[in-house]
């Protein structure tokens, strides 16, 4: 049993020295012994640096061989990855990474600006810098010169605990400042202990890793492959917007396992051409993340016809996935309603109480909560949010998903909606508070409400409503562009509409429920 | 040229910015890099754009700098056409 997640490409190094690891878009790759000598050499270089256990590492890189590497040389000095969305707006990852007071930063040349600031009690102990753009930056190492550095006998595994962090991943936040979910190596250990399980990896299988590092998904890419000594085939942010490429790329890699979002996979059906690219080497396709619209999905396995469907059901706070449910093998043609969430997974227990706390029968809806090894560590630095998130019973910490779910004993779990104003658009968590702070930001707005409405198409369109009193008011163009420079590119709306003024309520709060009945009034 | 210019502008006014005023997206407005299209969206102008005017656009240019504005989707669309025209002459001959 491996006690921490680096164990599992030591074990496979030592046993597949030459078998592929990771392969990039462009063709190249790393063996298991390199990607194993090149961590290690990381990992001596941060330890010499002082960073090992308790300490965090931010990753600020594009989908490639580097950011693999930099993921296992982190873990193998102790300390705790926190990767962060390189194309997102430099100002949010930078708030990010000083949040959770990063003491070493490995960032792509072109990304320095997200560094924090250096006033002296966040001072960096290393700044390791990759690609062109950042060679000669002042007291940057790069990572050529980290690749050759000596690899120290001594190796920090040894002391990891598999209660230490192994990486903190920032999801939106309600007030405009994402939150950091913190995931120990027991958390990841035992959801990948469950995915072996099930879905039985084997060497020659060759793993898609569609999901950005930032993503949870992206565990399974990583640590299920490396685990069972199969390859992983990097897919850079280019080639994963481009269906028709994708579409390539799985039959030219022969990919035999895939997990993305649904939304990536509807995308695949409508413009990837299928039908001209070869999928049989797929055995399993797995998805999760928001709901994937059954046109889309019975429309992919006539296309991809050899593989075994999943929808993996979990939030980040629980690692990755807490129940699942197999598809069936024919889908109906005139099925409409989207497949369950499923079962709990084996290692997780789950309850679905009612606003008091209080269990509801079979067919009601209530909240799902879930308890089990690979339940999140807490919010980094936030111990009134972390307190909030849990409820305890029976002297057991049960966390509150927020997700509005219905058991059914054949059927298992089907969602049914969210409790708050949280938003799941291509498997992003989207906060709508987050999307209003930003939009406030803006010094010629004086309001902005933002609602979501369902989408056949879409799955869920996001509408922003905003009013200026400026003499000059902001164009929707302008809006948008200011939007960018606030927020990810998935968290920006669809749609912006001026009003004069926002409806409010007889309390002086936006009338939310006005603007979407407004809405659906206008769908119809 | 004009005329696949306007064709373009429209379909982006209706389509991802329905209430904006004409003039507030000129021909040289940043698309991709402002935010105003984002990867979804590109798609669906691909789509868009190679099925009303009868042309294939390639990878390269439907990326970031063939793509960002729409001066610049104007003129892949009319070199398209052109080869187009150029090789149905050839089939001919």
């Amino acid at each position: 049993m491996a006690r921490h997640l680096a164990e599992y490409l030591e074990a496979s190094a030592a046993r597949y020295p030459l078998r592929t690891a990771v392969v990039d878009s462009a063709g190249e790759s790393l063996t298991y012994a390199e990607l194993d000598s090149q961590s290690s050499a990381l990992a001596s270089f941060l330890a010499s640096r002082g960073i090992g256990r308790g300490d965090r590492v931010g990753l600020v890189l594009p989908k490639g061989l580097a950011a693999v590497v930099s993921i296992f040389g982190v873990l193998k000095a102790g300390a705790a990855y926190v990767p962060v969305d390189a194309s997102a707006p430099a100002d949010r990852s930078r708030r990010i990474l000083t949040d959770c007071a990063i003491r070493a930063l490995i960032v792509d040349g072109g990304c320095l600006d997200v560094a924090p600031d250096s006033d002296g009690s966040a001072a960096l102990a290393a700044l390791i810098t990759v690609g062109e753009n950042g060679s000669g930056v002042s007291n940057a190492t790069s990572w050529r010169d980290v690749l050759i550095n000596p690899i120290n006998p001594i190796n920090p595994t040894n002391s990891i605990d598999p209660s230490d962090l192994a990486y903190i991943l920032y999801t939106s936040g309600s007030t405009g400042m994402p939150k950091g979910a913190m995931i120990t190596h027991a958390n990841a250990l035992s959801f990948i202990d469950w995915c072996s399980e099930t879905f039985v990896p084997v060497p020659d299988d060759r793993f898609s890793n569609h999901a950005p590092f930032h993503f949870d998904a992206s565990v399974v890419d990583i640590y299920l492959s490396i685990k069972h000594g199969a390859s992983t085939h990097l897919i850079s942010d280019d080639l994963g917007r481009s269906p028709k490429d994708l579409a390539r790329f799985v039959a030219e890699r022969r990919l035999t396992v895939w997990f993305s979002t649904p939304w990536i996979l509807s995308l695949l059906v409508q413009f990837g051409q299928l039908s001209s690219h070869d999928g049989s080497a797929l055995r399993l396709v797995l998805f999760g993340g928001e709901v994937f619209p059954v046109k889309h999905l019975r429309e992919l396995k006539r296309h991809w016809r050899s593989a075994v469907y999943y929808n993996l059901y979990g939030p980040t706070e629980i690692t990755v996935a807490c129940t699942a449910a197999r598809i069936p093998d024919v889908i109906a043609d005139d099925r409409e309603a989207p497949f369950p969430i499923g079962f709990p997974c084996t290692h997780c227990r789950t309850r679905v109480l009612d606003r008091d706390g209080q269990p509801v029968s079979e067919g009601d809806e209530g909240v799902l909560y879930i308890n089990g090894p690979s339940v999140f560590a807490g919010y980094w630095n936030r111990p009134e949010e972390t307190a909030a998130a849990f409820l305890e019973r029976d002297r057991i910490r049960w966390y509150n998903t927020g997700d509005v779910v219905r058991f059914d004993s054949a059927e298992g779990f089907t969602y049914v909606g969210r409790q708050d104003r949280m938003v799941k658009r291509r498997g992003y968590r989207i906060e709508l508070g987050e999307i209003e702070s930003a939009l406030y930001a803006h010094p010629r707005l004086r309001e902005a409400a933002v609602v979501s409405l369902p989408d056949a198409n879409a799955g869920v369109r996001v509408i922003a409503f905003v009013s200026s009193d400026a003499v000059s008011p902001p164009s929707i163009v302008d809006l948008k562009t200011f939007c960018a420079t606030k927020v990810p590119a998935y968290m920006s709306p669809d749609r912006i509409v001026f009003r004069d003024r926002l409806p409010r309520t007889s309390s002086d709060k936006i009338d939310y429920q006005a603007l979407l009945a407004e809405l659906r009034a206008e769908g119809k | 040229m004009e005329d696949i210019k306007e064709t373009i502008r429209q379909f982006i006014l209706t389509t991802y910015l329905p209430g904006e005023s004409r003039d507030n997206l000129r021909d040289d407005t940043p698309l991709l890099t402002s935010g105003i299209i984002d990867s979804l969206a590109a798609l669906g102008l691909t789509a868009f754009v190679q099925e009303r005017f009868g042309v294939e656009l390639d990878v390269y240019e439907t990326s970031v700098e063939r793509f960002n504005r729409i001066a610049d989707i104007a003129a892949s669309v009319e070199r398209r056409q052109t080869q187009g025209a150029g090789s149905a002459g050839k089939a001919v001959r």
